[in-house]
């Protein structure tokens, strides 16, 4: 392992950047998840996280150890591309479970298909 | 020779997934990438995927540069609305008739729609072909329409259908 002094500055600024950046999102989408009000509202949150925040982390990971180790590290994309194909999955579990219960038990009326549009 | 390319394009996937994972060319790693992804295309098999037909790459590449535009805009607007929220603004359901009938377009529909931030897909009736989805912002049903009716929907079985 290469110490992490070794890195240039203008690289170590770039990289602190963008985790920084990554990081601010997905403390952003955390605080969401706190600070909105109904369950419907909260699962938006946490896709700041999923989405851009991981993106900029992941591309500081890259830079970082690209520049470090003198080739190309890309592998951080698959980490982007798993997380990007499993959360939504997550997400819409979560949604329609509340909805299904929301529905069953009255707090919520069942979206009803509107005739005018649908036809 | 396209049936060809169609059988070889998911060995070639998952091949690439671990020689990507390895961060290696050699040799050894690609013979047991290519075995890697004959095996696992073959379980893929079991599962009986659905027919699909290929995509086409470039208006493939275009609707992901797109769907990236979007969820960028759409961080900046989720994080406006969590640190500064408006009174006015209401979350709610719209719902939208679907045309599109490939199962992998929906599928990727559903992808796009719930990794972008504040909206999420909810529901798919398969009869009435209408679809759920919850926004974080409603502004107006109409615009939410146009955006997957107009962007993504036209994009996706242009790609697919």
């Amino acid at each position: 392992m290469i110490p992490i002094a070794e890195l240039p500055g203008w690289a170590a600024f770039l990289v602190a950047l963008l985790v920084l950046a990554g990081a601010a999102l997905t403390l952003t989408g955390a605080t969401g998840l706190l600070r909105l009000r109904t369950f419907y509202e909260r699962v938006h949150a946490p896709t700041l996280g999923t989405t851009l925040g991981a993106t900029l982390i992941l591309a500081g990971s890259m830079l970082c150890f690209t520049v470090l180790q003198s080739r190309p590290v890309v592998h951080e994309v698959l980490i982007l591309l798993f997380v990007s194909l499993t959360t939504p999955v997550t997400l819409m579990l979560l949604v329609r479970a509340a909805l299904s219960r929301d529905i069953q038990e009255g707090r919520v009326s069942p979206p009803q298909p509107d005739k005018d549009r649908s036809s | 020779m396209i049936r060809l390319l169609k059988w070889s394009l998911m060995p070639a996937f998952l091949m690439a997934i671990w020689l990507l994972l390895n961060q290696s060319l050699a040799p050894g790693q690609i013979v047991l990438g290519a075995v890697l992804g004959g095996f696992g295309t073959w379980v893929l098999t079991a599962l009986d995927p659905p027919a699909g037909k290929l995509p086409r790459p470039l208006a493939a590449m275009r609707l992901f540069l797109l769907v990236v535009a979007d969820i960028v805009r759409s961080n900046i607007l989720v994080a406006r609305i969590i640190w500064r929220d408006s009174p006015g603004r209401r979350p709610g359901f719209v719902r939208i008739p679907l045309e599109l009938r490939s199962p992998y377009g929906l599928a990727a529909l559903a992808c796009i729609i719930t990794a972008t931030p504040g909206t999420i897909w909810v529901d798919f009736d398969s009869e009435s072909r209408v679809l759920t989805i919850h926004v974080l912002s409603l502004v107006e049903e109409r615009i939410w329409i146009d955006t997957i009716k107009g962007r993504y929907e036209r994009h996706l079985r242009e790609i697919l259908e």
